[in-house]
């Protein structure tokens, strides 16, 4: 193959040879590989002394970029297949109520809870494809409403059941239950036991666990997190579906015309981001121990910068999982970093809005650069 | 899509039609865009479909390719008599159209839009997976045949020029087993250049078999390449030509003149 490239180079005058910089500019994780250096060398270089990088601060920021890793992956696919999820965020406080008031409420089994709830996200995320597709509507509009619906009911379900918008006692009921331990557990303590035993990592000095390693296992949620990245990319990349969803969001015509089922594909997306919030939502609620009306707001545009961040275009058609997972590790280590460098917290949405703008504008330029257009 | 039917060489009786549409009309509630057209495609013939604005040319092809059913005439393809219920059955018994708006994807790579709805598949722990390497190496095969000169199969579909695009258009409805191929104004927006890769396209394409129905307004693009000429004017077929039977002159006269004279004849009396 790289001969007939080589030839095929030559064959045509008018094809200029394309810099080794050009052609790295058009994968779409550049931008996130670049804010992810960039990121670390700021932090290393001023909070390094800060906690940030003990075994407890990696684990902090790596937890908060898991979260925002899961629900980035739905909707970098999504917004690849030319389509936006706005109700991300009240899905996830929805979610995380309704297994509080299937398990806690109505005292069914967590396991049971959980199923159910997952189902009944998946649908709405279905009924949300559906009317956009039937409709023809923009999904930035069907979902706003479904932003405000589920919000809605997220608020008024617990009021009206309990009569208050944090449902608790969730851990007391999970104990032991065997769905709930894969999205609240955590796995690998031994190793972590034997870390701290030979000093790699730090310990507790003093106390009733002394001598026990400060951070005692990966949290399910960072499993969950990397599974899903792998799942998506996966997807995207190797297989036929995925070619599909590059096709529904470039242009859903051509893509029809070629026989691709463009409603199917953008349907099945907006279960799969619904189904990523949902997760959210379990981790989440059982790490808590509880569910608050409020959970999840904002989620939606956090999940929407750390995939535009990633490189993905928001005209659909283009876009990586890889890239939207950097975009959310940025997103994390900044959000956690700036809280152990001291530095103000509201700053943080300052370097979020420059950071999306420049972002958003590089993303055009490489547009640009892969249709050839000026 | 099976391997063995990746391509249909004109092996039979080369003379006969594989399709013959035979007085088809369409009408639309009162309006008549086709009063009684008849027209006929060899395997490996460039039949050149010919006609001003409103002729009634994209009315004919729709019939063709299966997005309108006639009101009257009959159609016959491979001997048989065939109802369309849809364009999915007209591309599946082998009738494809490149449409002048194309299915491409500016910003997915050419390999990906050659296989796109028709993706091979390699199966890996039981799971079917994309098989990307095959699809390239097809990919730059088929253009290397069409006398394009890919810079690989990643190159996205966007930096190639307009007449490229036709061409990699044509090359995939070859490639995934069209026996006749429809090409609704190729050149219309194309340059000089581009147009003769276009009609060099064509040219490869028939000779491997497949029966191109090409049009067109533009009479000396058509003398280029059309084995056979038939020109339409308000919905009804003004005759059919060979290829050297008839001069350009003649031809843009039937296209451009024939209403016009058609109503000063009348209009005259007879004397002209």
């Amino acid at each position: 193959m790289a001969e007939s490239a080589q030839s095929a180079v030559g064959g045509d005058e008018r094809i200029k040879e394309i810099s080794p910089l050009r052609r790295a500019l058009i994968r779409p994780e550049l931008g996130g590989m670049v804010g992810t250096v960039a990121v670390f060398t700021f932090f290393l270089l001023f909070a390094f002394d800060s906690g940030m990088f003990t075994s407890q601060g990696v684990m902090n920021w790596s937890v908060v970029s898991a979260q925002f890793m899961i629900i980035a992956v739905g909707a970098c696919l999504l917004m690849i297949a030319g389509e936006f999820d706005l109700s991300v965020g009240s899905m996830i406080g929805f979610a995380g109520m309704m297994i509080a008031i299937f398990s806690v409420t109505l005292s069914w089994p967590v396991w049971m809870a959980i199923i159910v709830t997952f189902a009944l996200c998946v649908s709405i995320g279905a009924v949300n494809g559906y009317i956009v597709v039937r409709t023809g509507l923009p999904s930035f509009i069907v979902t706003l409403a479904f932003l405000f619906i589920l919000r809605g009911f997220t608020i008024y379900l617990p009021q009206t059941i309990e009569r208050k918008t944090i449902i608790g006692g969730i851990r007391d009921v999970a104990e032991g239950d065997w769905l709930a331990s894969i999205f609240g557990g955590k796995v690998g303590q031994g190793f972590f036991v034997w870390l701290g035993d030979n000093g790699l990592i730090e310990t507790f000095e003093r106390g009733t666990r002394q001598g026990q390693p400060v951070v005692d296992g990966i949290p399910m949620l960072l499993i969950w997190a990397l599974a899903i990245i792998i799942f998506g990319h996966v997807l995207l990349t190797k297989t036929k579906f995925g070619n599909w969803i590059f096709a529904s969001g470039g242009d859903a015509e051509a893509a029809r015309n070629s026989g691709v089922p463009v409603n199917r594909v953008k349907i099945l997306m907006f279960m799969f981001t619904a189904f990523c919030a949902t997760v959210f939502a379990t981790c989440q609620v059982m790490e808590f121990g509880s569910a608050g009306a409020d959970r999840g707001l904002l989620k939606e545009f956090e999940a929407i910068i750390a995939v535009v961040i990633g490189g993905a275009l928001l005209t659909g058609g283009y876009g990586s999982v890889l890239g939207a997972a950097l975009g959310a590790l940025i997103f994390g280590v900044v959000q956690q970093g700036l809280f152990f460098a001291g530095v103000e917290s509201s700053l943080f949405r300052v370097f979020l809005g420059v950071i999306l703008l420049g972002a958003v504008i590089l993303n055009t330029y490489i547009r640009r650069i892969i249709t050839g257009e000026r | 899509m099976t391997e063995d039917s990746k391509f249909h060489h004109g092996d039979t009786n080369a003379q006969e039609p594989i399709i013959r549409m035979i007085d088809i009309q369409k009408h639309f509630g009162s309006v008549i865009a086709l009063a009684g057209v008849s027209f006929d495609l060899k395997p490996g013939e460039c039949h050149c479909l010919l006609g001003d604005n409103g002729a009634g040319k994209s009315t004919f092809i729709k019939t063709m390719s299966g997005v309108h059913k006639p009101t009257a005439g009959e159609i016959i393809f491979e001997d048989k008599p065939m109802h369309f219920e849809d364009p999915r059955d007209a591309i599946e018994a082998g009738i494809a159209t490149v449409h002048q708006h194309l299915a491409m994807i500016p910003l997915m790579s050419v390999s990906r839009n050659f296989f796109m709805g028709n993706e091979p598949t390699r199966k890996v722990a039981g799971i079917n997976f994309f098989d990307k390497k095959l699809a390239d190496e097809i990919t730059m095969e088929e253009m290397r045949k069409m006398g394009i000169n890919l810079r690989g199969p990643d190159q996205a579909v966007g930096t190639l020029s307009g007449g490229e695009r036709q061409t990699v258009a044509i090359a995939r409805a070859v490639h995934f087993g069209a026996k006749i191929l429809i090409l609704d104004e190729p050149t219309s927006a194309l340059g000089v250049r581009q147009t003769s890769n276009v009609l060099a396209t064509i040219d490869k394409v028939r000779s491997q078999g497949v029966g191109v129905v090409f049009i067109s307004h533009n009479v000396r693009h058509a003398l280029a390449v059309g084995d056979r000429f038939t020109v339409l004017n308000r919905g009804q077929t003004l005759g059919t030509a060979k290829r050297g039977e008839i001069s350009p002159e003649e031809l843009q006269d039937l296209m451009a003149g024939g209403q016009e004279l058609a109503e000063l004849e009348g209009s005259l009396g007879g004397t002209v």
